[in-house]
Formats: structure tokens, C-alpha cells, sequence
């Protein structure tokens, strides 16, 4: 086949493509541009493509620290030999590793090297006229003849332009391009009448879009991770978040993010409801229909309600905020010997299961004395909402509603090891410069606390109470708290954007038919007859060609008997 | 299994087993359609007289093994695009239909009860998610039908929806239980259904790449074989189930197939955006590599490559037609293994 213009043109090895492989002159530029060619030809781009698919599964396979953090971490315990090899193939950061992303910068080259000579191509195209007809049309696939009878008294030639003219209007009609191609005779060669006609051209361009658009997807993911942040805070019922850096218990900016520059905004988390349900016949708890009702303010207006639940975080200027946990933040107020406050606080307890048994950590690090030395003072709680006792006589929650909370804690007291500069979690005690004065292994049993309840400390350090916050005008008598997720992606609606011309551009290049179509009227030498064909040639899978040739002799017979129902005679 | 007491949910289960067991029944009438169709079709040619093709075949002798393969497969292939009507009378193959369509009205009965005894979509669980996928499957086929005569699949189809909505049955059999919250979205809605309808038009485009390799294999042989004859031996004529005699070239059901895999495709490409768009209400993010959003995309990868392989010199046929079956393996990959035994690292639920 040939390149006319207004062929699409394909990388050199595409099925329909023109068989002609130019051989490389020798020389640099001769081998770079064979280079060229090679990773622009579609076998590299199939062949890219089942590598990039083959390359995304080990991420399926190996705990990913993007998606999977302490997968990671679990799978260094289990295989200490293996990690450090996984490790060096990046196997715990498949997406960002050196070989995917070689493999993916490489197909995309490839598809711009593919994309943009065809999209010059394609506009010169779209602007140039349907191909001159074949000469031979009868050799096409699909391609039908009929002879009619020229009326009497007409010349043969025009009759046969007549003929034609009515089969370019039909096509015109159809939404195709159409051009005439008339020849005058010729010496013994009578005057030849024929339409060249040509649809489908939103093919080409869809498929254009459609690799623009995937180009304009990996963009937006590129430079929008850039200036994309992802935060992590913690709001206890009562409490505030305000935007900046030092409010987050964990932030991931990207690299261009100013993190001195977040948009000021506070969120107040007035209640946080929660509906449990029963599941299924093994006594398991759903808990569903979380909604955090929160007021959010922004500088300069007023207080807003707002609430947000799964599925539907709330929009706070240009941050989205998610809501990704809760669970019980007990009130607990420590005091020490002389009855002085030393701490209070509501101290969000983290809960693995359905029924919220939970724990937290408490630190006093100053103002408790024993025998006249400074000690600090470290508690581990663990919480109850509805306590109840297994066979093991161990504590577990049998519910995750307050039915019957009770908190208990483990005491120790020593070195809690802040002071060193060593990073703070909250979530966790370094008990090894400590001694165990309550609780587990020690002597004396851990305390016990339900709301409203003060116990001593051991060693008359003080007392610890449970604050029962619907005393304090609270709605339940523990305090909840909610952990959101906030983010600020702006290249996501870009990549929504090109996500969805990818789609409209995959539809046109899937199911637009392309296609030239061809009439052409011969006259017979003695000028009595006028031989019609009809040829039809599909530019790239066109299941309907053959019916698109047939309907067009029939509408073109059809509009040949109207104009003459007795002289027409159609063989 | 569920407790006893009659509900709603049990009357459910009732369905579905009745549907499966039509299902089976509809499988072995088809079975019994392939077994016996070739022999109908010869009968059926004897009767009537066979159409002269030219320039067809290797060696164009008119008695040679393609000719007559050829001439064969333009026949079966008119049969194929065939109006309901005017198709070739089957018995068994009718049999079988009519069963599909009996076990299909059992299994939206099933569906429906669960949706009404859940008060929600009946898709929210693997159990939910295999009842509706395998019934659009079946919907998709009869539609199709409509349109093709592919008849012909019908023991795969039934087959592959009577094991899957068995094995859901006995495996994953699960009870009523509220949507977790981050399930209660419009976009699961959506998301499940696309993605059902992708998987069955798939699954339609694999059967006929399996069928179109067995047919290349056919019409390969009989070029051997007339080459063979040729050179005065004698060699095998034909090669594979005989009911391969019924059906179109090889060319012909790749194209057909093609045609499934791309509609396939559009659906998976609009699964893919579906569920990034719901990923970003529920988690926060659009896309984390998360397992499951790790095979969705391999999948569309695989069958990009397929289309691409259609359109690559070289690949185009068999090759391709590999490719096509590979891409359907991932497919059920993806929604058996993936689902049971990868599920440690997806979360369904953005709370815990
Ligand atoms: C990210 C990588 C790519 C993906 C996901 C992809 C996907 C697709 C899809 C889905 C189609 C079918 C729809 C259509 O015809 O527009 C297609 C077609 C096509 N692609 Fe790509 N493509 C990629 C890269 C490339 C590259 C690198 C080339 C050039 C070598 C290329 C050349 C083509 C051509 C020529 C067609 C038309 C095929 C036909 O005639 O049917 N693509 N591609």
C-alpha cells in the first residue's frame, strides 16, 4: 500500500504499513536514526508493554513501603537474608525503582517519537483531499459493478458524470469528504467519471489524543506529586487542628512543597458519631456511619459546620480532608503527692480490633518527687469500652460501645528518656531506664479505673483519675477522637482531565470506521451502456465495509431509478 | 451456610443453587451440540450445494483439504452473522440456550432476593461480587447472541459460570451484613458493574481466541496435508474437534474476537478511572499501587498490548491471540487468587 497523505502514517512495522525497509546508512547519524526508528516501531511498543505489565506484578507480591509500611517491616523480621537482596533490587519500591521507571520512560519516548510525526502527518491530512481513484477498482475486496443503460438521446459521458454526481451527493450526505476525479477521453479511451470519497478521520485523531492524553496522565502525575502533600493529625472531641507543619503527627510533602506556606485553617472537632451493628451469627460488631462533626474556619470568615465522613472528605482551601480512624481519647489528670496537677490531658488510645480494645501511653515528666528525688513517671493504659473477662481471665472489650468502660495501668516510673533529643513517639514508652511499680510483672496488681475514678499511685507518688467526661458536659463519658488524612493533590483533576480524553480519544480510535469509498462510471465504447462500480477500502479494522459498499449501490441505484424509473435498467 | 430459619437470604441461596444446576445442565446440552454439530453440518452440505471459492488455498485445487476447509469456514461464518432465523437448527445448541436462559432467570431471581434481604446493591462482598459478575456474564452472552450466533461457546460460558458461582457458593458463601463505609459509594455501584460487563466480554474474547488457534492450527494442517499430497504421500487431513468444521476461520473469529476484547477493554479503561475516582473519595488518593489496583492495571496493559500486538506485522494471528488469552488468565487471576489470597494487603475499608 501507498503513503498518500492522507494514509495515517504508522511506524514502519504496522500491519497496514508500506513494506519498505530502509537500511541504515552507515555512519552516526545513520545508526541514530535507525535507533530511532527501532524504538518508535510498534514491535518496541508491544514489547514495552508486556514488560511494564510483567514489572507491575512483584509490586502485587512484595509488600510495597508506598502502600504497605509495616509489610515491609514484617517481612525484614521473617527474612532477615532475603530483605537485604530484595532491598538491592528494589523490590520494596517496585514503582519508583530504577528499572520500572526505565521501562516506563522508555515506552513513553517511544510514544512520543510515535505520536508526533504522525500527529504532523494527520494535520496535513485532514486538510488535504480524498485520494485519486484506483484504476483498476475491481481488484479491491469489496467491490461491486452494475451497467446501466444510458437514455436515449443523451451523450454517454454525460450520462456517466450525471450518474456520478448523484453518487457524490449521496456520499456527502453520508459524512464522507468526497473529491471528483473525471477524466476527458483520451484517444480511444472514452471520458471516465468517478468520486473518490473518504471518511473517518476522528480515528486517527482519536487515537492521537487518546496516546496525547496518556503522555498528559504521566505529566500530571509527575509534576503533581510534586506539589502534592499528604498529612496525617490527630483531633480529640473538643480540640482543634490548625494548618501548620508543627500540628501534624506526620507530613509527606512533595518536593516543591513550601511547607512555611499552608493555607491557614483550623478544624474543631465539636462530636464524632459512630453506629454499631451486629454481624452475622459470629457476635463480630460492624461499625459503620462514622461522621466526625466538625466546625472549620478560615481567617476572615465565620465558623462553619461541616461533617465528614468516609467517602466524603470536606474541601478546605484547596486541602481535602479525609477521615481515616477514631477510637477513645480517656481524660486523665495525674497528681502528685502535694495534690498538684501534673498532668492532664486527653491521651488518644490506639485500637487494633473491632471491639476497640485500645491502648495508650501516658508520660509525666515532671513535678512527681519520690523521697525527695525527681522521678518521671511513664503509663501504659489499656482500655475496656465494655470490659469483660475471657477464659484466660485476661481483660478484653466485648463491644465497642461504652457499655463498661474500665481503664487499667501499668506503672513505671525512672528515665523516660526524652531528654536525650531521641525523637518522641507518642504512641510508644522506652521502659529500658525504667522500673515496673504496677501491673504485669511487678508485685502489685495494675490499676484500675473506671470514669469518674481516682486511685492512688504506688509508693504514694499520687493519684491518677479517670475524668468522666459527661460530668465535664461531654455527650458519653469517654472522649473519642478522629484521625484525619490531609491532602493536597493538584495534579489530580489534571489527571482526571486526561484520564477522561484518553477515554473519548480510545473511543473514536476503537470504533469510528475508516474508510475510502469509491464511484466510478466507464461508458462502454458504443455509448449505450455505462458500466458502475462501486469499490470500498477499510483503513484499519472496518467490520462494516462490506455492507458500506453494498448500502451505497443501493442508495445509488436507487436514486438512479427515481430520476428515471423506465429507462434505468439495472442489470 | 446460613442459619437455619427461612429467610429471605436463604431463599436466595435456593436460587442459586437452582441456577447452578440448570447451569450444569445447560453445559452438557452444549457439550452434546459439539459433539453431534459436525456431523449435522455435513448432512446439512450434502443437501444443499457447496459454493466454488477460488484462489483460495495453497495448492487451489479444488479437491484440496483447504478448499474444502475454506469453503467450509466462508459457510459458517455467514452462519455466525446469521439472523436469529435464519441460523442453522441445532437441536442440542438450542437445548442448551433455552437452559441458560432458565438458569439465568433463576440466578437474577438469587440476585435480587440478596439485594433486597442486604437493603443495598447485591455487591459488596467476594459472595456478592461472583453472584452479580457471573450473572452479567450470562447477560452478555445472551445478548450477544442476539446478534452472533456463538452458540458455539456456550459450554464455555456455562462452564466457567457454573464453577464460579459454585465455588463462590461453597467458599465464600457470606452473610447479610451492613456495607462497611467506605463501600457506600455510587462509585462501587458502578465500578462492580463495569468491570463485570468488561470481565464477560472478555471472557468471550478468550473463548474465541481459543477457538481461533484451534481453527489456525486446522487450516495449517491441511496446507501440510494438501503440500504433503502434493508430493504424492498420504498425511493427516484434519486435526482437532471435529466441531471446528462448523465454525469460521481462523481470521474471521479473530476478528470477532477482537471486536469483544476492545469493547472489553473500554469497560476496563472506564473500571480503571471509576475506581481511582472512588479511591480518591475513600482513601485519599487516587492511585497507591495497592494490590488490587496493581492487577487492574496489568490487565489494561496486557490487553493494550493485544490491541497493539493486532496491529504489529508479525503478531497479528496466533501470537496475538496468546495474548489475548494471557490478558483473560490475568482477569481471573485477579478476581479468584487475587482476591483470596492476596486480600492481607488490600484494604477494602478506609476505618478499622
Ligand atoms: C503507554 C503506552 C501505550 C499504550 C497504553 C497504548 C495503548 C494503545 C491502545 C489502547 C490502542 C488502541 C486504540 C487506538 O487505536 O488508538 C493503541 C493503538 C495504537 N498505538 Fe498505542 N499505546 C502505547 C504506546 C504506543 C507507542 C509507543 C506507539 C508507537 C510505536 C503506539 C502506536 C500505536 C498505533 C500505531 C496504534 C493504532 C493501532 C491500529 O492501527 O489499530 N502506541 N495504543
Amino acid at each position: 500500500m501507498s503513503n498518500s497523505p492522507s494514509d495515517p502514517l504508522r511506524p514502519s512495522d504496522h500491519a497496514d504499513g508500506g513494506r519498505d525497509v530502509v537500511q541504515p546508512r552507515l555512519g552516526v547519524v545513520g545508526w541514530l536514526r535507525w535507533g530511532w526508528r527501532q524504538l518508535t516501531s510498534m514491535r518496541t511498543a508491544l514489547v514495552l508493554l508486556l514488560l511494564l505489565a510483567i514489572a507491575a506484578i512483584p509490586g502485587s507480591i512484595v509488600p510495597q513501603r508506598s502502600a504497605d509500611p509495616n509489610g515491609v517491616l514484617d517481612f525484614k523480621s521473617k527474612n532477615p537474608d532475603l530483605f537485604g537482596v530484595y532491598e538491592k533490587l528494589q523490590l520494596f519500591d517496585v514503582y519508583s525503582s530504577v528499572w520500572f521507571s526505565a521501562i516506563y520512560i522508555l515506552l513513553f519516548i517511544s510514544l512520543i517519537g510515535c505520536v508526533l510525526p504522525r500527529a504532523k502527518h494527520h494535520w496535513k491530512a485532514l486538510r488535504s483531499r480524498p485520494p485519486r481513484t484506483p484504476v483498476r477498482l475491481s481488484r479491491l475486496d469489496d467491490h461491486a459493478e452494475s451497467v446501466i443503460a444510458v437514455p436515449e438521446g443523451t451523450d454517454a459521458a454525460d450520462a456517466a458524470s450525471h450518474a456520478v454526481d448523484l453518487a457524490q451527493a449521496q456520499l456527502r450526505k453520508a459524512g464522507y469528504r468526497v473529491e471528483r476525479y473525471d477524466q476527458p477521453a483520451a484517444g480511444k479511451r472514452p471520458a471516465v467519471a468517478s468520486v473518490s470519497a473518504e471518511r473517518g478521520y476522528a480515528r486517527e485523531t482519536g487515537n492521537l489524543v487518546f496516546h496525547a492524553a496518556l503522555v498528559g496522565v504521566l505529566l500530571s502525575v509527575g509534576i503533581g506529586g510534586g506539589l502534592t502533600y499528604t498529612g496525617q493529625a490527630v483531633v480529640k472531641e473538643g480540640g482543634s487542628f490548625v494548618n501548620s507543619q508543627m500540628n501534624y503527627a506526620s507530613i509527606n510533602p512533595g518536593r516543591f512543597v513550601d511547607l512555611d506556606a499552608l493555607p491557614p485553617y483550623a478544624v474543631t472537632l465539636d462530636s464524632f458519631a459512630v453506629t454499631y451493628t451486629p454481624s452475622g451469627s459470629r457476635g463480630g460488631t460492624l461499625a459503620g456511619d462514622f461522621a466526625a462533626h466538625v466546625t472549620t474556619r478560615e481567617p476572615g470568615q465565620d465558623g462553619r459546620d461541616q461533617t465528614i465522613r468516609v467517602n466524603h472528605p470536606i474541601d478546605m482551601d484547596g486541602d481535602r480532608i479525609y477521615l481515616m480512624g477514631n477510637g477513645y481519647a480517656p481524660t486523665i489528670t495525674v497528681r502528685n503527692s502535694a495534690g498538684v496537677a501534673v498532668f492532664r490531658d486527653d491521651v488518644p488510645f490506639v485500637s487494633p480490633d473491632a471491639n476497640m480494645t485500645s491502648q495508650g501511653i501516658i508520660k509525666v515528666a515532671d513535678g512527681i518527687t519520690d523521697a525527695g528525688r525527681d522521678e518521671q513517671l511513664g503509663l501504659v493504659g489499656f482500655f475496656y469500652p465494655t470490659a469483660g473477662t475471657l477464659d484466660t481471665g485476661a481483660k478484653t472489650s466485648m463491644y465497642p460501645g461504652l457499655v463498661n468502660p474500665v481503664l487499667t495501668l501499668w506503672v513505671f516510673s525512672g528515665d523516660l528518656r526524652i531528654d536525650g533529643g531521641i525523637p518522641q513517639n507518642v504512641y510508644a514508652l522506652d521502659t529500658s531506664e525504667m522500673t515496673q511499680l504496677a501491673g504485669g510483672t511487678s508485685s502489685t496488681a495494675a490499676l484500675e479505673l473506671r470514669p469518674g475514678e481516682t486511685v492512688d499511685l504506688p509508693n504514694g507518688l499520687g493519684t491518677v483519675t479517670f475524668e468522666d467526661n459527661q460530668a465535664n458536659g461531654g455527650v458519653e463519658s469517654v472522649k473519642r477522637y478522629v484521625s484525619l488524612s490531609i491532602h493536597r493533590d493538584v495534579g489530580a483533576p489534571f489527571v482526571l482531565v486526561f484520564a477522561i480524553l484518553a477515554l473519548a480519544g480510545l473511543l473514536a480510535a476503537l470504533f469510528v470506521p475508516r474508510r475510502r469509498l469509491w464511484v466510478k462510471a466507464t461508458p462502454a465504447a458504443d455509448g449505450a451502456t455505462i458500466t458502475l462500480e462501486y469499490a470500498g477500502l477499510a483503513r484499519g479494522e472496518d467490520p462494516a465495509i462490506a455492507v458500506a459498499v453494498a448500502d451505497l449501490k443501493r442508495g445509488h441505484e436507487a436514486s438512479l431509478e427515481a430520476e428515471a424509473p423506465r429507462e434505468a435498467s439495472v442489470r | 451456610m446460613p442459619e437455619a430459619g427461612f429467610t429471605l437470604d436463604n431463599l436466595s441461596v435456593l436460587l442459586v443453587w437452582t441456577a447452578i444446576a440448570i447451569y450444569a445442565l445447560a453445559f452438557i446440552a452444549y457439550a452434546v451440540d459439539l459433539a453431534r454439530r459436525s456431523d449435522l453440518a455435513a448432512k446439512a452440505k450434502d443437501a444443499a450445494p457447496v459454493r466454488e471459492l477460488v484462489g483460495a488455498g495453497a495448492s487451489g485445487s479444488s479437491g484440496s483439504s483447504i478448499t474444502r476447509i475454506r469453503a467450509e469456514e466462508e459457510a459458517a461464518l455467514a452462519a455466525v452473522e446469521a439472523r436469529p432465523s435464519e441460523r442453522p437448527r441445532y437441536l442440542w445448541a438450542r437445548i442448551g440456550t433455552s437452559l441458560t436462559v432458565l438458569a439465568f432467570v433463576f440466578h437474577v431471581a438469587a440476585d435480587i432476593t440478596r439485594g433486597i434481604a442486604a437493603h443495598r446493591v447485591p455487591w459488596s462482598n467476594m459472595y456478592e461480587f461472583a453472584l452479580t459478575g457471573t450473572m452479567l456474564i450470562i447477560a452478555v452472552y445472551l445478548v450477544v447472541l442476539l446478534k452472533f450466533d456463538l452458540r458455539f461457546l456456550g459450554t464455555f460460558i456455562t462452564g466457567l459460570v457454573a464453577v464460579l458461582l459454585g465455588s463462590t457458593a461453597i467458599w465464600f458463601y457470606t452473610e447479610v451484613v451492613p456495607l462497611q463505609d467506605s463501600l457506600k459509594s455510587v462509585w462501587l455501584v458502578i465500578h462492580v458493574f463495569v468491570a463485570s460487563l468488561a470481565t464477560a466480554l472478555l471472557a468471550i474474547a478468550f473463548a474465541l481466541s481459543v477457538t481461533q488457534l484451534l481453527q489456525a492450527r486446522r487450516e495449517r494442517f491441511a496446507l501440510a496435508a494438501d503440500e504433503t499430497a502434493a508430493a504424492g504421500e498420504r498425511a493427516p487431513v484434519s486435526s482437532g474437534p471435529r466441531f471446528l468444521r462448523t465454525l469460521p476461520s481462523a481470521d474471521a473469529l479473530e476478528s470477532l474476537a477482537y471486536r469483544f476484547a476492545i469493547v472489553g477493554f473500554i469497560f476496563w479503561t472506564f473500571t480503571l478511572i471509576a475506581g481511582a475516582v472512588w479511591a480518591n473519595d475513600a482513601w485519599g488518593r487516587y492511585w497507591g499501587f495497592d494490590t488490587k489496583e496493581v492487577w487492574t492495571f496489568v490487565i489494561w496493559v496486557l490487553y493494550a498490548g493485544y490491541i497493539h500486538a493486532r496491529a504489529t506485522r508479525g503478531w497479528r494471528g496466533t501470537r496475538s491471540a496468546w495474548l489475548s488469552i494471557v490478558g483473560f488468565g490475568a482477569v481471573m487471576f485477579n478476581f479468584t487468587i487475587v482476591n483470596m489470597f492476596f486480600k492481607g494487603m488490600h484494604v477494602y475499608s478506609g476505618l478499622s
